[in-house]
Formats: C-alpha cells, sequence, structure tokens
C-alpha cells in the first residue's frame, strides 16, 4: 500500500472534526510527574539489591601496575570488590566501527581494564555492597598503584608523526579520515570577487542530564534471564548488546525504560560501568544497581562537540557562494564509541556545511583523533550546531566584507523553495524544504527592520546590540543507510500493535521511547485519530522488549515520523479488522461504516450502530455470536521505515537579538525566535517546546558550556558550579513559527523537529555577537563566548 | 555540607549548633546592629532593621545563592566559611564590622579585616565559634553601594565590590572598598580609597584610583577568568560602583 | 562512620522516629527510610535543585541538610503538597502549559514556585526567572515553565480581588 495516497488510506481522517492531528492536547503523563511519582530507575526496589561503586581513574593515561583489593574486601557489607579480569569472562569486548564509516579504526574496549587506563574517570574497580554508602566506603579503601603516561590532550599535537601512539597496533592516533571533493574549488576560489577565511572553535561540553545515568540489571540464574531496567532511549538496541556481550540469547534479555530523566542523546551508548553492573548481576546472580554521581557523570558521560573548523567561502560580487573549502579535526576518546561510533558527528558536520544554500563547488577533510579524555559520541544535534555556525559565520562575514545586509545575501543564495526534489554538494537528497518561506516568515515575526533601526539609535547611545540569523538543514528520520548499513544492530524501522480490550479502550504498544519530549502523547493522538476513539481511552505502552515490537526507539528526531506512522499504520488495519466485524454484526458493508467517537457509525449519515465495547465484548466472549467463516483480529501490529529518501531533511531559521556590554564582557540575551519546517505537526505545545529547550541548549554551548582539560588530561571543570549550564535567569523568551511542508513518505507526513533547536542556536548567537561588535572592528569566532574572550577580543584584557 | 556529600572531608564528629538560640536573631545594640551567627540568610535578607541601618547588606542578600539556600545558610556560617567569593565578608569589612567568637578560653572580638585570613581561612582558631557579627549602623550622609559580576543569578562572583562612603560638597570624606574574588579572601583596595578620599570627585581620580588597584589586590587565575581578566573587571566595578555612590 | 543518631520530626503530617547515620542527608533520609521518592539527588552540591523539599515552611535543599539536624522539624514533600490540594493550581498549570517533560526537575520547580507565589505575589517574568534561577532544567528551555507560574500568579491576584 503506498504511503502518502489520501484517496487508497481512506479517511485516516488527519484532518476530520474529531482528529487530533494538529493539537496541543496535554501530556497524560505529565500530570503523574508533577505529582512527584515518577519512576526512574533509581526510585525501583528489588529484594536482595546490591549497589556497585566504581573506582575511577585518576589518570588519563597510566599503566595499572597493582590493584590492591584486601582492605576494600573486608569492609562492612561488601559482597564483592571486582577487577578487569574477574569480569572478562562475564562481558566480552567491543569495537565502535562501522563500515560504511569507511577507514575509522578503534581498538577493542572491556569494562573494566586490566593493564592501562586511558582517560580521567575511566572506571577501574567494582565495588559491590549492601547500601550505596557501605560501597562509596569501601571503594575509598581500594588501592591501585599506576605509573602515569604522557597522555594525548591536543589532536593537532597527536597527529604529529613523533607523538606517541595510543594504540600501537592502529599505527597511529587517526580514527578516522573523510574527505570529499566536488566540482572544483581552487578555480572558484581564484575567480571570486571576495574570499573569507575563519577557523572556528567549538568546546567539548556534555550533555548534564538531571536524572544521571542509571541501570538496575536482574539476573536469575534459575532461568538464566537478565531483566534491565535502564534509564535508555534505545532498549531493543541495549538487549541485543547486552545478549551479545554477556553470552545471552536475546530472548533472555528484556530491557525496561521507564521514566528517563533527560537524555539528549548521552544515554544511547554502551557504558564500560553500565556492561559491568549487568555483568556483575550475572556473576552474582543478584540484583545490582549502579547510578551515576554528577561528579563521575562529567567525566563518564559522553562529551561532544570539540571540533577545530577551518573553512573558506568563495562568492560572486553579487554575494552568490561559489565554493566553500573546509578543514575539520576533532578529538575525541581513546577509543570510538559503541555501537553508535566517534565518527558521525564529524561526518554529518561535513555533510551539511552550506546546507541551505546553492554551492557547487565543496570540498572538505575532516580527521577524528584520539585523546586521552573522556569518550566522545552524539549528542543532540550531532554535528548541526558545528556545521550550521560555520556557514552561517562564513557567509555573515561575507555579507559584511561585500556591504551586503545578512538577510538579503542569504536570500541571495538559499535553494529556492520551488527547486525541488534537489540535492546538496555532498550528494544529500532535497525532498522538499522551504528555506525562503521560513526567511521571509522569520523576519516579519521579528520585524527585522524595527530591530536595524533600535540598533543604529542604541548605537547612538553607546548600547551594543546584535542582530544574528542562522539558517539550517536537519537530518531527521534515518534510514538504515544511517547505522544497520554499517552493521550496527540499531533498527531504522519500529513497529507498533494496536489492540482493542474488551471494554473498548485501546492499547497501543511501540517501539519508539519518551523521555520527556511527548512520545506517548504522540502516539495516543495518532492511535484515537486514526482508530476512532476519544484521546481518553488510547493507553501506550513504550520502553519494554518484552511488550513492544521490535524497533529503533527515539533518536535522531524519529519517533514522530517513524514510530507516528507505524501507529497510523497499525490503528488503520485494526479498523479495518474491527469494521469487518462490525459489517458481520450490523450486516452491513465494512466500507459503509466508520468508527467516530468509539461507536460503530454509518459513514454517510453518521447514526450510530453500535458500541466498540459491544463489539469487542462479543469477539471475545461470544464468538458463538459470529458467523463460522468470520476470524475476527482485535490487534494489528506495523511497521514503518523511510525507503525513499535516506533522511526526511527538515529546514528552519533561527534569530538571536542581544546586547553586548564591552566594558565587562558579558552578554544579555533579549530575545530569540525560531522558524521551523517539520512537516505535519502532530502536537503544537509539544513541538514548541522541545525547539525551546533545544534552543537553550544550544545557548548553553554558545556561552557558556565547556569541558575544560589541563596538560595532564584532567577535567579542571567537573562539578556544577564550575560546568556552567543556562539556568532561568539568563535565559531569553523564544517566538516560534512554522512552516509545514509534509513529506510524502507516510502519511502522516511527519518529520523530525527535536534536534532543531539545538542546531541553529549557537550560530544565530555567534552572529550577532559579531553584528553587535562591528563598530569595534572585532569578530569571534571560540565557543562559548565567555566575557573573558569578548573582553580579550575587544583588546581590553591581554591573553 | 556539599564537602561532605563529594567527600571531600570527612570530619569525625559534627556538631549541630542550631539549637543555640543565643546565637540567633538581629537587634541593635547600642549604635551597631547585631547580626546573630545563626541569623538565616533570609532572615537578613528581609530583615527591616538591616535594610535600614546597614542597606549594604541588604543590597548584597538577593545575590547570595538561591532562596532555597538563603532559607537554611546563616550569616554566621557564611562569614566562617570564607568563601574568598562570597559576598558578605566584603560587605562586613566595607562596614567596618567586628566578628565576635567564642571559644573554650572565652569570648574575643576582631576586627572583620583581621578576621579573613586566607581561601576558607579565618582567625578562628580551633574549638572557636563566630557568634555574632556587629555592624556600624549607617551614619547620617553615607552611603553604600553593591555590584558583582557572576555568570549566572546565585552563582559565586567572578568579582564584586561592596563600597560604603560619605561624600560632600564634592569631596569624598570616607570611603571603603572591599572587593570579593580578588584574592585569597577580600581586600580593601586601600591605595584606590586614599587616592580618591581628600581628592575632588573627578574623572581622572576614578581612572588613577583603577589602577591602583594592580597594587591592591591579588586575584588568581581559575576556570572562569584570569588574574588579568579580573583585574581589569575590578576597575569597571569601581568606575560604576563609585558613581552610583556620588549619586 | 556509622554512628547512629536517633531524630524525630514530621514527615507529611506523620510522626517519624528513626536512627540514622549522622552524615545521612534529607534526601537519602527521605528515599531510602520513608519511600518518599519523590525527593531527588541531581548533583549533591547543592547546586541543581533536584532536591528541593520543604522543611518548616520554607524550602531548602535536601542535599544540603543531614537528616539528624531536623528534629523537631515538620518536613513535607510534594506527595503531602498534592494531598492538600496547596499546589493544585500550579500542577494544573504545568500541566496545561507542558511545563513538565522528563519531569526530573519538576518536583524542586514546583516546590520553589509555591515559595515564589506565596512569598512574592506581585513577580514579574524577569522576577519569575530570577526565583527559579536554582533550579536547572534541561528539557523545557524555562519558558514553560515561567509561562505556568506567572499565568497562577495571575490566577490567584484575579481570585483575591
Amino acid at each position: 500500500m503506498s504511503p502518502r495516497d489520501a484517496g487508497a488510506l481512506g479517511p485516516a481522517r488527519l484532518d476530520a472534526p474529531n482528529s487530533y492531528i494538529g493539537r496541543s492536547v496535554p501530556r497524560p503523563n505529565a500530570r503523574r510527574l508533577a505529582a512527584g511519582q515518577a519512576r526512574y530507575v533509581d526510585d525501583i526496589q528489588l529484594p536482595r539489591l546490591v549497589h556497585v561503586v566504581f573506582v575511577r581513574s585518576p589518570h588519563a593515561h597510566a599503566r595499572i601496575q597493582a590493584i590492591d583489593t584486601a582492605a576494600a574486601t573486608a569492609a562492612p557489607g561488601v559482597v564483592r570488590v571486582a577487577t578487569g579480569d574477574m569480569l572478562a569472562p562475564y562481558c566480552s569486548p567491543w569495537v565502535g566501527v562501522l563500515t560504511h564509516l569507511r577507514g575509522l579504526r578503534s581498538a577493542p574496549q572491556v569494562c573494566l581494564p586490566i593493564d592501562r587506563v586511558l582517560w580521567q574517570g575511566q572506571p577501574v574497580v567494582a565495588v559491590v555492597a549492601h547500601t550505596l554508602a557501605q560501597a562509596q566506603d569501601a571503594a575509598d579503601r581500594v588501592e591501585v598503584s599506576y605509573e602515569a603516561l604522557p597522555p594525548l590532550v591536543d589532536p593537532e599535537a597527536a597527529l604529529d608523526p613523533l607523538a606517541a601512539v595510543l594504540h600501537p597496533d592502529l599505527g597511529s592516533n587517526l580514527a578516522f579520515e573523510r574527505r570529499i571533493a566536488v566540482g572544483d574549488v581552487d578555480a572558484a576560489i581564484a575567480n571570486a570577487a571576495a574570499v573569507v577565511e575563519r577557523t572556528f572553535y567549538f568546546s567539548r561540553h556534555t550533555g548534564v542530564t538531571l536524572e544521571p545515568r542509571a541501570i538496575l540489571a536482574d539476573y536469575h540464574a534459575a532461568d538464566q534471564s537478565l531483566v534491565v531496567y535502564l534509564s535508555s532511549q534505545a532498549p531493543h538496541m541495549m538487549q541485543d548488546l547486552l545478549a551479545k556481550h554477556l553470552d545471552l540469547a536475546e530472548t533472555q534479555v528484556r530491557v525496561l525504560c521507564h521514566d528517563v530523566g533527560g537524555s539528549f542523546g548521552v544515554k544511547i551508548h554502551v557504558y564500560p560501568d553500565e556492561m559491568a553492573a549487568a555483568a556483575l548481576s550475572v556473576m552474582l546472580r543478584r540484583p545490582v544497581k549502579f547510578v551515576a554521581d554528577r561528579i563521575e557523570s562529567f567525566v563518564s558521560d559522553i562529551h561532544a562537540r570539540e571540533h577545530r573548523v577551518r573553512a573558506r567561502m568563495a562568492l560572486s560580487e553579487e554575494g552568490h557562494v561559489t565554493a566553500i573549502d573546509v578543514d575539520g579535526l576533532t578529538g575525541v576518546g581513546p577509543y570510538s564509541a559503541y555501537p553508535r561510533t566517534s565518527g558521525v558527528e564529524t561526518n554529518q558536520v561535513v555533510n551539511l556545511i552550506g546546507a541551505p544554500y546553492r554551492v557547487e563547488n565543496y570540498r572538505a577533510r575532516t580527521r577524528v583523533v584520539f585523546q586521552n579524555k573522556t569518550m566522545m559520541s552524539q549528542y543532540r544535534a550531532v554535528g548541526h550546531p558545528i556545521a550550521c555556525a560555520v556557514t552561517e559565520g562564513l557567509i555573515d562575514a561575507a555579507a559584511r566584507e561585500l556591504g551586503i545586509d545578512v538577510a538579503e545575501i542569504r536570500r541571495r543564495n538559499l535553494i529556492a523553495d520551488n527547486s525541488y526534489p534537489c540535492a546538496s554538494a555532498t550528494g544529500m537528497r532535497f525532498e522538499r524544504l522551504s528555506h525562503e518561506a521560513a526567511l521571509d516568515k522569520i523576519l516579519t515575526m521579528m520585524d527585522y527592520p524595527a530591530l536595524r533601526a533600535d540598533q543604529a539609535d542604541c548605537r547612538r547611545k553607546g548600547i551594543w546590540r546584535g542582530i544574528g540569523l542562522a539558517t539550517f538543514v536537519e537530518i531527521t528520520n534515518p534510514s538504515p543507510a544511517f547505522y544497520g548499513a554499517g552493521g550496527a544492530h540499531i533498527a531504522a524501522q519500529d513497529g507498533c500493535t494496536v489492540r482493542l480490550d474488551a471494554s473498548g479502550s485501546v492499547v497501543a504498544q511501540i517501539s519508539v521511547t519518551e523521555q520527556g519530549q511527548g512520545t506517548e502523547t504522540m502516539v495516543a493522538q495518532v492511535v484515537a485519530t486514526t482508530f476512532g476513539v476519544p484521546i481518553e481511552r488510547v493507553r501506550v505502552m513504550t520502553g519494554d522488549t518484552d511488550n513492544t515490537p521490535y524497533g529503533g526507539g527515539t533518536w535522531a528526531s524519529r519517533a514522530t515520523g517513524i514510530g507516528g506512522e507505524a501507529a497510523v499504520l497499525a490503528a488503520r488495519a485494526l479498523r479495518d479488522n474491527v469494521l469487518v466485524v462490525a459489517a458481520a454484526m450490523l450486516q452491513a458493508k465494512s466500507e459503509d461504516l466508520d468508527i467516530r467517537q468509539g461507536l460503530i457509525v454509518d459513514r454517510a449519515g453518521a447514526s450510530e450502530r453500535l458500541e466498540l465495547a459491544q463489539l469487542a465484548r462479543t469477539v471475545y466472549f461470544r464468538t458463538d455470536l459470529l458467523p463460522q467463516d468470520l476470524r475476527p483480529e482485535l490487534v494489528a501490529t506495523r511497521h514503518f521505515v523511510p525507503r525513499e529518501f535516506a533522511f526526511a531533511f527538515t529546514n528552519g531559521v533561527q534569530a538571536s537579538h542581544l546586547e553586548v556590554d564591552p566594558d565587562t564582557g558579558f552578554i544579555k540575551l533579549l530575545h530569540h525566535w525560531v522558524v521551523e519546517d517539520c512537516g505535519t505537526i502532530i502536537n503544537p505545545m509539544l513541538v514548541d517546546e522541545q525547539i525551546r529547550g533545544g534552543v537553550v541548549q544550544g545557548l548553553g554551548g554558545a556561552l557558556y558550556e565547556e569541558c575544560l582539560y589541563d596538560a595532564a588530561g584532567q577535567m579542571m571543570n567537573a562539578n556544577m558550579a564550575d560546568y556552567l549550564v543556562p539556568m532561568a535567569g539568563e535565559m531569553p523568551d523564544i517566538d516560534i513559527g512554522h512552516v509545514e511542508t509534509p513529506t510524502r513518505e507516510s502519511t502522516l507526513g511527519a518529520k523530525g523537529v527535536g534536534e532543531a533547536g539545538v542546531a541553529g542556536a549557537p550560530a544565530a548567537v555567534m552572529n550577532a555577537i559579531n553584528d553587535a561588535l562591528i563598530p569595534f572592528g572585532v569578530e569571534l569566532t571560540t565557543m562559548p563566548f565567555t566575557p573573558q574572550r569578548i573582553l580579550r577580543a575587544l583588546g581590553r584584557v591581554a591573553d | 555540607m556539599a564537602a561532605l556529600n563529594l567527600r571531600l572531608s570527612a570530619p569525625e564528629v559534627l556538631i549541630d549548633i542550631t539549637g543555640l538560640s543565643e546565637l540567633a536573631g538581629i537587634r541593635v545594640v547600642g549604635d551597631r546592629l547585631r547580626i546573630g551567627a545563626l541569623a538565616r540568610h533570609r532572615e537578613v535578607e528581609i530583615s527591616d532593621l538591616v535594610n535600614r541601618h546597614t542597606p549594604l547588606i541588604a543590597q548584597a542578600m538577593p545575590h547570595v545563592a538561591h532562596p532555597a539556600i538563603r532559607n537554611r545558610g546563616t550569616f554566621g556560617g557564611s562569614i566562617a566559611f570564607a568563601d574568598p567569593c562570597a559576598e558578605l565578608p566584603a560587605c562586613v569589612i566595607a562596614l567596618g564590622a567586628d566578628i565576635e567568637i567564642a571559644g573554650a578560653a572565652g569570648r574575643r572580638r576582631l576586627g572583620a579585616q583581621e578576621f579573613f585570613t586566607g581561601v576558607y581561612e579565618t582567625a578562628l582558631q580551633p574549638g572557636e565559634v563566630v557568634t555574632a557579627v556587629e555592624v556600624p549602623m549607617r551614619a547620617p550622609g553615607f552611603h553604600s553601594a553593591f555590584a558583582e559580576l557572576a555568570r549566572r543569578h546565585g552563582d559565586y562572583a567572578i568579582i564584586g565590590l561592596a563600597a560604603h562612603g560619605c561624600c560632600h560638597s564634592g569631596r569624598w570624606r570616607e570611603l571603603r572598598l572591599a572587593f570579593f574574588g580578588a584574592g585569597p579572601k577580600p581586600l580593601r583596595a586601600v591605595r584606590a580609597e586614599a587616592r580618591l578620599v581628600g581628592g575632588n570627585l573627578v574623572a581622572g581620580a576614578v581612572a588613577e584610583a583603577k589602577s591602583d588597584l594592580a597594587e591592591d589586590l591579588d586575584p588568581f587565575d581559575d576556570v572562569h577568568a584570569t588574574a588579568a581578566t579580573k583585574l581589569y573587571l575590578a576597575g569597571v566595578l569601581l568606575e560604576r560602583v563609585v558613581g552610583t555612590l556620588v549619586r | 562512620m556509622d554512628h547512629f543518631v536517633s531524630v524525630s520530626m514530621t514527615v507529611n503530617d506523620e510522626r517519624i522516629e528513626r536512627r540514622v547515620e549522622a552524615r545521612t542527608h534529607l534526601v537519602d533520609f527521605l528515599r531510602a527510610e520513608l519511600g518518599l521518592l519523590s525527593a531527588r539527588v541531581g548533583c549533591e552540591h547543592g547546586v541543581c535543585g533536584a532536591c528541593t523539599v520543604r522543611v518548616d515552611g520554607e524550602i531548602v535543599r535536601g542535599c544540603l541538610t543531614l537528616a539528624v539536624q531536623l528534629a523537631g522539624a515538620r518536613v513535607e514533600t510534594i506527595e503531602h503538597l498534592s494531598e492538600t490540594g496547596e499546589i493544585a493550581d500550579l500542577q494544573r498549570a504545568f500541566y496545561e502549559r507542558n511545563a513538565v517533560q522528563c519531569g526530573y526537575c519538576t518536583v524542586g520547580m514546583l516546590m520553589t514556585a509555591a515559595e515564589l507565589v506565596r512569598t512574592r505575589p506581585h513577580a514579574d517574568r524577569a522576577a519569575i526567572r530570577e526565583y527559579l534561577s536554582g533550579n536547572y532544567c534541561r528539557c523545557t528551555g524555562y519558558q514553560a515553565i515561567v509561562d505556568a507560574v506567572a499565568s497562577v500568579l495571575e490566577q490567584r491576584k484575579q481570585a483575591s480581588l
């Protein structure tokens, strides 16, 4: 059945009077959360549960000489003190590579090391005790002696041929290199009227999920089954990997993700401490709980975004971009992360630079280098903020040089709204985007001319305000080309089972998951609309490998586009099934019937014929009343995977209005705007709140967040007083508008939106700061834009 | 408490002094305002007496952490903790307060400036506690001004200035400038003060006073800012705060 | 190190008597001893606000308060505030305005917001933002929370007219 075919799908009723599509339905689960009745992993109690605490390496790079666990083992309440050699038989190593990231190398990683530690914070010894306090007390008594080795803390230095090689078998510290060459960049640069060149630095930062990473692994020896309560986005992926590395059958492993207190990509990777906790449960044959504390979260959660990008943009006299030339370098951890690797971020950076614009000549080289720092991998909007900042920073610089207004130069370069389908220079196929419409809309929303007039007025009074724009393309709804094709057991498809119960209520079990964005609500809206019941009758179940179809989970902004579509298809199939039964019961034709508001009605006249509950009871308890040859199925499962386009690309534009105090270097964010096109919007309120949350996360990266390392590879600000996350006092109000260009790949037409806010915010702020500082003749390209950096750029403070 | 949670300190014995009611309360004693060591920040924040008689402290209070912390944190606790980036130690120095101390050997008083000796270090001997802070009440003609630069509201300041003084007929009669975040302890900018006191209220004097800060202050590098940046920002605060006081 | 101290207090209107290790902070006490799981740990150094609970009518950082310090104190968690209906309008506003996403900061936010609406009935948006500056949220970006609190302030103002 072809997807986007309004006639074929019959009344999916996406725009019918009782449709929930496009309605700002509040989240049913918000009530429970607002009453303090959330259930995170740490809230779960099981009999004989023990706590594990990890002794972590204080060194960035060192040989382990000896580990003395005697005193710890004798400490009160201690059940086991485990070292790498003890866990090795229980958990096999892993290597974070994917075949389609050609050339990506890494070394095998184990949960607890035996010979060597490779980052400050790496777990080395596991201490298991009856209470958390006892485990922590005992951990203080573990003695590990190390021989410190020189750490790699600078990516450029790590590439030096004379630098020590972290993994001798690999020959160098280069984990991955990718080159792109399209057209003739050198010719374009030679013939250009203007060439702008900049070097952008992006700080390493981390997710700081308010609920730290947590796992409760419960192994039952009697039936060799493992139940894992995990704060995670991808239960099926973890089921597969736990089974694989703990040498269990997939069917023996159940992964449950109840309430997750924030993830943003942090909780989608394999972590050695979590694997160790699971292995310990198998070893000890009892429940083992690990909850990271905040300090260890900073040095053990994945980091992201440490990038240096040198880039050039060539333009014609009218300001048309003719070429972009990019050289990127990123420092990751000592291993490539697993299973999603540490190479995807930079891959997306070079894929997305220039994406909103018509660029015929593009060249990029990017390299990924091992470091003795915390592991690095996908974090919300993977690579997008970097690609957007490079592109938008260059185009603003070009605008200044050529004397063209920043909105105007974008108008001249954005891919026209009537150009689709088309492909970018890097080969990304765009179904249909709406850059021009979005730009027009945001300029109206922000009253761009009024802001410029205000800026001029303020300058006369010695107040320095800036306006920054940032257009971007976002990758959503990835197809199997993203991970599966590279050999990872990461599903690009998701499934939904919809069932009508005897009381007439509907249960939807779906493989995409909820971390607070509203997945469960979206699914309820879609199912209620498509099937034909009030939303209160729909219960959604997620996050349980035993009770949902097999799927990918929530990440890369895919839950609505892919999971939502599976829900539509399943609900439609169930509706068809129900109408077949109804037709038999009512002596009518199923095509003449419909389900509305929980009632079987005549499609034409809408007169009520039968209650759903009555139909259900008949099927379940009085099948004797139905024709003998009728096979009622009040349950339907459907899966969905995008096939035609590798990704559902979306587009958006952001604007920042801020004020710079050149005396203190402090920035006041006055306001922020976003216009986003994510196709069909299921729940406007939830979509807008995802955008807002993403914007503030992006503002954090632009102004505050930075993992600071010293020359010894020690993270210097691994606490919440020194690693600065955005708080309410400094954040602006954010106005949001939309353009809706549905995708034709699915019935719903929904693309993804969860990461859009993060993608464009840092670029918008950077451009606004540099716009504000035009009268001072300075420009900044290093994030975060701290007061000190601004003061140094202004020459108020020496470096 | 944070240090306990993070296992940065593990004392054998902790003594809870909350029950010592004689250490609570805010009251006028002669020409001083006596703030008990156990007066909660919240109490000080809303105190009419503080607002009237020691307005500098009232100006500083909204910058002290956040409401939930101010509900439990105590005035004496902040003084005894002596964080170099904290607001209240600088305020009590700017106001010329005395710190009242009690120990096994008896009671003693120490001028605020002598009390703070280094990073988290005070003149308290083992077995001693701060019992009260006695702050001279604002005299006619005196005004105070407070400013701090913090990345986020409620954070420890990168740098801050608590100022108290009296200017009359175009001249400073008295001026006390206590910086925090500018060294291992709050520091009086004595040369800058001297430069300004007795001189006319001219812009040039402020510019010169700013350059005095290089000798008056002793900031160190940290993850948020270098010493050079802090010194520069101290000058900016000096200019702004003095400007406020003059008005 | 494991010296136990007897302490008795009232928690959510119930008299509680326990022997606890002196070093146990209030959140660990509420969670482990009393099963009040709404009290949360986010950083244990007083910065994130997830641990905010009410003691003697005022919000405090549960992670910076030792249980043994609360002899005779009246402790309230959100379970109690929900039951009495004291914050029903705040909870409804949070629900309607989607000021809740993952929920981890929500309890601390609501406790803080409850004190705000009680002590600063005329707070404007800037004052609301400033007051909530001690509660970290990574999901919402704060605007929906500010909106929800502002709407309750307005409702209460109208109701008192």
